[in-house]
C-alpha cells in the first residue's frame, strides 16, 4: 500500500490541472445495503489551499501518454516521472475515502496509452467495478479520452454519472497548433455521442422508469484561457453554443499555467490569468441565472471583459438607457440586472412587495449591496444620484479598487470568489 | 420583568407558548435551568414540560404557517443563540394574531431574521456533511468528532443513515458532549461515560485504530497535499472557504 502513496502523489499531481470540481446534479439514491449516495446538490469536503472545492478523488489513471499537447505536464516529450494504478487500486482507495467522508466520489482521466480505446476501457472497468461489485453509489466522473469510439463512450456513460470531453482551446487552428493529435472532430463527435445517450435516456425513462440513467448529471468540459490569443468573446460564443446546442451542464474556465516554459508555441507568463479567469466565471454565471444573452456581455465592439469591474456592472454602465429601474415595480428579470442585487435579493424584493413598498432600510437587510445598487434604483424614499445624473461616463471611476487598499492586501491580485449581484 | 425559565428543549419551549396564551403574559425574559445564577432577578414562573401541550401548539403552528417555516422555527430554536427563544415567540404571535400569512413579508424585521438565522443553522449542518472525517476502529466502527457552533447534529443523522447504511458509526458533538451511534438498524443518542478521544484532534486513541487506519489518513494529507497548484495558491480564499474553526478535526490540517 505505500506503493499507492507514492503514485497518489504522482497521479493526483498530474490531474489537478482539471478545474471541474462538481459533484452535483445526480441523484442516486441508496436502495438497501450498498455504499453511498449521490445528493443533488452536491457537496465538497476540503477546500486546497488555492482555494478550490475538494469533492472527488482526482487522479489519472496513468500520467503516461503517447500524445504531446503543448499546455499539458504530462504529454510525451515532458521528463516526469511515470506510473499507472490498477483497477483494484483506485476502487479500494475511492471506497476507503468516501467510507470516511473524504470525498464525494471519484473523478478519473488518464493519458492516452496504446490506443484511444485502451486506455478508455480501462475507465470503464474501474467504474464497472465499482457499481456493480461494491454496490457503490456515490458520484462517478470519468474523462472521456479523446477518439474512444462511441461503443465505449455509451458504455462509459451507464456507469458514470458525468462524462466530460475537454475542448482545451477555444479556436480549431490554435488547438491544431497546441495539440497536434487532436482536432475538433475528436472532441465534437464523442460530445454527441454524450448528448444523444442523454437524449434517448430522457425519452426512455419517461417510458419506463426503470430504465437506465445514462451520466444523470450530464456532461462539462474546460477551456483554457490565456495560452492562446482567443478573446472573451470567442470564448464565451463558444460556450454559449455549448449551453444551447449541447446541453451542457458547465463550462469550466482554467486560467492557464505556464508548465511548460520552453515551448516557442506558448506565451510567456509570470502568473496565471486569474482575474481574466474570474471574470469569465461571472459571465457564464450572467449567462444562466441571471437570463443574460452573451451579446450582451460580449460582442465585436466589446470583445474582451473588462478586468477592473466586473461584466454586469461593465453592462450596466454601457447601457445606462435601461436604468434607473424601479424595485417596486420592475419584473424579476430587470431587477436582477441592477448591480449588487444578487438572485436571492432579488427573490426576497419580489415576494415582500406585495406587502407594501420596499425602503432602501428594508433593501439592505435583504442583502443588496447598496452602495453598488444605489445609482441603479429608485425605490420609497432613495434620494441618491442615479447612473444618468452621474453619467456613464464617469460611473467606473466609483467602482474601481482604491489604490492605498491595495497596498494593505497581503495578496495583490488575487480574488476571492465572488459572482457578481 | 418578568422573567421565566424552562428546561432549554424544544418541547419545553412550546409548552411555554402555550402558557403564554393560557396566562395572557408574554415574558420579557427567558432563561433555561442553567442560566438563572447569572440574572439578578428571580424567575417569577417555571415551565414544566409536557408533551400534550407542546403538542397543541405544534399542530396550531401548521395551520398557521406552512410546513417549511414550522421546520424553520425548530431549526431557529436549534441555533441557541442568546434570546432566540424572545424572537420564536414574536414571530409565533404575529402568525398567531394574523389573518394572511406573515411568513414571506421579509420587510418585516422578525421575519427576515428568522431566515437569517435559518440560514444560518441550515448552512452550519451543511458543515458537518461536508467536514466531518470518519476514522475506522479495530472493532469496524466508523468514529469522528465534530464541534458545531449550533446545536445540528440531530438534522444531519438520515444523512449519513442513507449514505452509509453498511457501516456502523458515531458522530460525536464535542462541545455538547452528546453524539449519535448507528448500528446498522437504528441510530440513537448516547454520552461517552469514558472518552478516548485526544481533545485537542478529534482523533481516537491508539489501541483502538483500526489497522489501515493511519495509512489512510497518511494518503489523505498526501493527496490534499498533491492536489494543490503552487501557482494559485491563495491563503485568504481558502481561510473563507475553509474556517480556521473547522481545522483542529480535519486530518488534512493536521500536522
Ligand atoms: S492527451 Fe491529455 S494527457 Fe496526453 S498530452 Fe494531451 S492533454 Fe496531456
Amino acid at each position: 500500500m505505500s506503493n499507492v502513496l507514492k503514485k497518489l502523489e504522482i497521479l493526483a499531481g498530474a490531474a489537478k490541472y482539471d478545474v471541474s470540481c462538481a459533484s452535483s446534479g445526480s441523484n442516486r439514491s441508496n436502495s438497501g445495503k450498498g455504499l453511498g449516495n449521490a445528493s443533488p446538490w452536491g457537496i465538497c469536503h476540503s477546500f486546497t489551499e488555492d482555494g478550490r472545492c475538494v469533492s472527488l478523488l482526482k487522479i489519472m489513471f496513468t500520467n503516461y501518454c503517447m500524445y504531446d499537447c503543448a499546455y499539458c505536464l504530462n504529454r510525451r516529450s515532458n521528463d516526469v516521472p511515470r506510473t499507472a494504478f490498477t483497477v483494484k487500486e483506485i476502487v479500494d482507495l475511492t471506497i476507503e475515502f468516501y467510507r470516511r467522508n473524504y470525498i464525494e466520489g471519484l473523478f478519473l482521466s488518464s493519458g492516452v496509452v496504446k490506443s484511444p480505446d485502451h486506455t478508455m476501457s480501462l475507465l470503464i472497468r474501474v467504474a464497472k467495478e465499482l457499481r456493480t461489485n461494491h454496490r457503490y453509489n456515490g458520484y462517478i466522473h470519468l474523462k472521456s479520452i479523446p477518439g474512444a469510439s462511441t461503443e465505449l463512450i455509451r458504455e462509459a456513460g451507464l456507469y458514470a454519472d458525468r462524462l466530460s470531453v475537454n475542448i482545451e482551446i477555444p479556436s480549431e487552428p490554435n488547438l491544431k497548433m497546441l495539440a497536434p493529435e487532436k482536432d475538433y472532430r475528436s472532441i465534437l463527435t464523442p460530445m454527441n455521442s454524450i448528448h444523444q445517450g442523454i437524449l434517448v435516456s430522457k425519452e426512455d425513462t419517461r417510458k419506463f422508469r426503470s430504465a437506465p440513467k445514462f451520466v444523470p448529471a450530464g456532461q462539462s468540459t474546460q477551456l483554457i484561457v490565456g495560452a492562446t490569443p482567443d478573446t472573451d468573446n470567442q470564448i464565451l460564443t463558444l460556450a454559449s453554443g455549448l449551453y444551447n446546442h449541447q446541453d451542457l451542464k458547465r463550462v469550466y474556465y482554467s486560467g492557464y499555467i505556464p508548465i511548460n516554459t520552453n515551448d516557442s508555441r506558448l506565451p510567456v507568463l509570470s502568473t496565471p490569468p486569474l482575474v481574466r479567469e474570474n471574470r469569465l466565471y461571472q459571465s457564464d454565471w450572467l449567462m444562466r441565472f441571471y437570463f443574460f444573452r452573451v451579446d450582451e456581455i460580449v460582442n465585436d465592439r466589446h470583445p474582451n471583459l473588462d478586468l477592473d469591474i466586473d461584466p454586469k456592472l461593465s453592462y450596466a454602465i454601457r447601457n445606462p438607457w435601461m436604468f434607473p429601474v424601479d424595485v417596486n415595480k420592475a419584473p424579476y428579470e430587470l431587477i436582477l440586472r441592477v448591480p449588487g442585487i444578487g438572485v436571492r435579493s432579488a427573490k426576497l424584493i419580489l415576494t415582500s412587495r406585495r406587502y407594501g413598498r420596499i425602503s432602501s432600510y428594508q433593501l439592505q437587510k435583504m442583502g443588496v449591496v447598496m452602495k453598488r445598487a444605489k445609482y441603479f434604483i429608485t425605490c420609497n424614499e432613495l434620494g441618491s444620484s442615479t447612473i444618468n445624473e452621474i453619467k456613464p461616463e464617469n460611473m467606473k471611476q466609483l467602482f474601481m479598487p482604491k489604490k492605498e487598499i491595495k497596498k494593505k492586501d497581503k495578496h495583490p491580485g488575487q480574488l476571492s470568489f465572488v459572482f457578481p449581484d | 420583568m418578568a422573567i421565566w425559565i424552562y428546561d432549554k428543549t424544544f418541547e419545553g419551549f412550546l409548552t411555554l407558548v402555550f402558557d403564554c396564551y393560557q396566562k395572557k403574559i408574554f415574558p420579557d425574559r427567558i432563561l433555561g435551568y442553567g442560566n438563572v445564577q447569572f440574572s439578578l432577578f428571580q424567575p417569577e414562573y417555571e415551565v414544566l414540560t409536557d408533551e400534550v401541550r407542546a403538542k397543541r401548539v405544534w399542530d396550531g403552528l401548521h395551520k398557521k404557517v406552512s410546513s417549511t417555516n414550522c421546520q424553520m422555527i425548530y431549526y431557529v430554536f436549534l441555533s441557541e443563540i442568546e434570546d432566540i427563544e424572545l424572537l420564536l415567540l414574536r414571530y409565533i404571535r404575529k402568525a398567531f394574531g394574523s389573518e394572511e400569512s406573515v411568513e414571506l413579508n421579509f420587510g418585516d424585521c422578525d421575519v427576515l431574521e428568522l431566515l437569517k438565522i435559518d440560514r444560518k443553522v441550515v448552512r452550519e449542518a451543511e458543515r458537518i456533511r461536508m467536514f466531518v472525517r470518519f476514522q475506522k476502529t479495530k472493532d469496524g466502527i466508523y468514529y469522528a468528532s465534530f464541534d458545531p457552533k449550533y446545536n445540528v447534529l440531530p438534522l444531519v443523522t438520515k444523512h449519513f443513515e442513507n449514505r452509509f447504511p453498511d457501516q456502523r458509526w458515531i458522530i460525536y458533538d464535542t462541545r455538547r458532549n452528546y453524539g449519535f451511534y448507528y448500528d446498522l438498524k437504528n441510530t440513537s443518542e448516547f454520552k461517552f461515560a469514558e472518552s478516548f478521544i485526544d481533545a485537542s484532534t478529534g482523533k481516537i486513541d491508539q489501541s483502538i485504530m483500526g489497522t489501515d487506519e493511519q495509512l489512510f489518513q497518511d494518503m489523505w494529507k498526501s493527496y490534499f497535499k498533491s492536489i494543490c497548484i503552487k501557482e494559485r495558491i491563495n491563503p485568504k480564499l481558502h481561510m473563507q472557504m475553509l474556517p480556521k474553526r473547522f481545522w483542529k478535526y480535519l486530518i488534512e490540517k493536521q500536522t
